[in-house]
């Protein structure tokens, strides 16, 4: 094993366990810690696969917009958000095994496939910028305007009267 | 040998989105299930880069659509905290399990 290796398998675990943690505890507090703890990890494997201007992008919008925004939420709606509430054995059993069989399913389907390696290409921020901008403009466009909906419609919504 | 090879990434992006969907199947409050959906699409963001690092003549698309993934996440996001905020003023709880308005 290489330096590069263990790094490697450090991030990973980091990833899952906070994976675990995001949706395992019974506090959402720790839940939203769990999933920055998560994230971090993402953005670090986003360097292991020389994506540094996603690894940026997902610390700058994931961490910290994302994040805070649940942090938010969960502050404005205590204390039934911190809640414990009982987990039944039966609705637990049923998460498992969906899960399980999920992701075995998965690990099946990556196992079988061939993947064609092709490793030649153009990886730096210059191409993301020229594809963005060139090839992909009308999806960039209306990605635009579904962020312009979203923030008009979180306003609606959120000042919206009561009615009763 | 294990940081560079495709499978590995695949590994763990299968792990977070199962983790994703037992987040969901678990848990009744909605702060929490919205937590899980963004573990699950973490996991499509990290298939997509390492696809895009292994097996992609364009190196750029990944990473284009990747970018997409993230600002629809943000739009979902701000949407949905700002319906669970309302559903918190109407009702008091964010127990999904409470929200059966529209229930047979």
């Amino acid at each position: 094993m290489t330096v590069a290796d263990i790094v490697f398998c450090a991030i990973a675990a980091m990833t899952l366990v906070g994976a675990f943690l995001a949706v395992w505890l019974k506090n959402v507090f720790y839940n939203a810690l769990g999933l920055i703890l998560s994230l971090f990890g993402v953005a670090a494997l986003f360097i292991f696969l020389d994506a540094e201007f996603l690894a940026v992008v997902e610390v700058i919008i994931y961490i910290g917009a994302i994040s805070i925004a649940i942090l938010f939420a969960i502050m404005l709606s205590r204390p039934w958000a911190t809640q414990h509430t009982h987990r039944e054995p039966a609705k637990l059993s049923r998460a498992l095994i969906s899960a399980a069989l999920l992701f075995a399913g998965l690990l099946g389907l990556v196992r079988r496939t061939a993947w064609p390696q092709v490793s030649s290409g153009d990886l730096s921020i210059q191409a993301i910028g020229k594809s963005l901008l060139g090839t992909y403009a009308l999806p960039f466009e209306a990605v635009s305007i579904v962020l312009l909906v979203a923030i008009i419609g979180a306003l609606v919504i959120s000042s919206a009267k009561e009615s009763s | 040998m294990i940081a560079s090879s495709l499978q590995s990434y695949f590994v763990i992006s299968s792990a977070l989105f199962a983790l994703g969907i037992f987040g969901l199947l678990l848990r009744r409050n909605l702060i929490a299930m919205l937590i899980a959906l963004e573990l699950v699409l973490n996991s499509a963001s990290l298939n997509f880069v390492a696809i895009n690092k292994f097996c992609l003549p364009d190196k750029s698309l990944g990473q284009v659509f990747v970018i997409f993934i993230i600002a629809l996440a943000a739009a979902e996001v701000c949407i949905g905290l700002s319906l669970i905020l309302w559903l918190y003023r109407k009702k008091e709880t964010i127990n999904i399990e409470e929200a059966k308005e529209l229930k047979g």
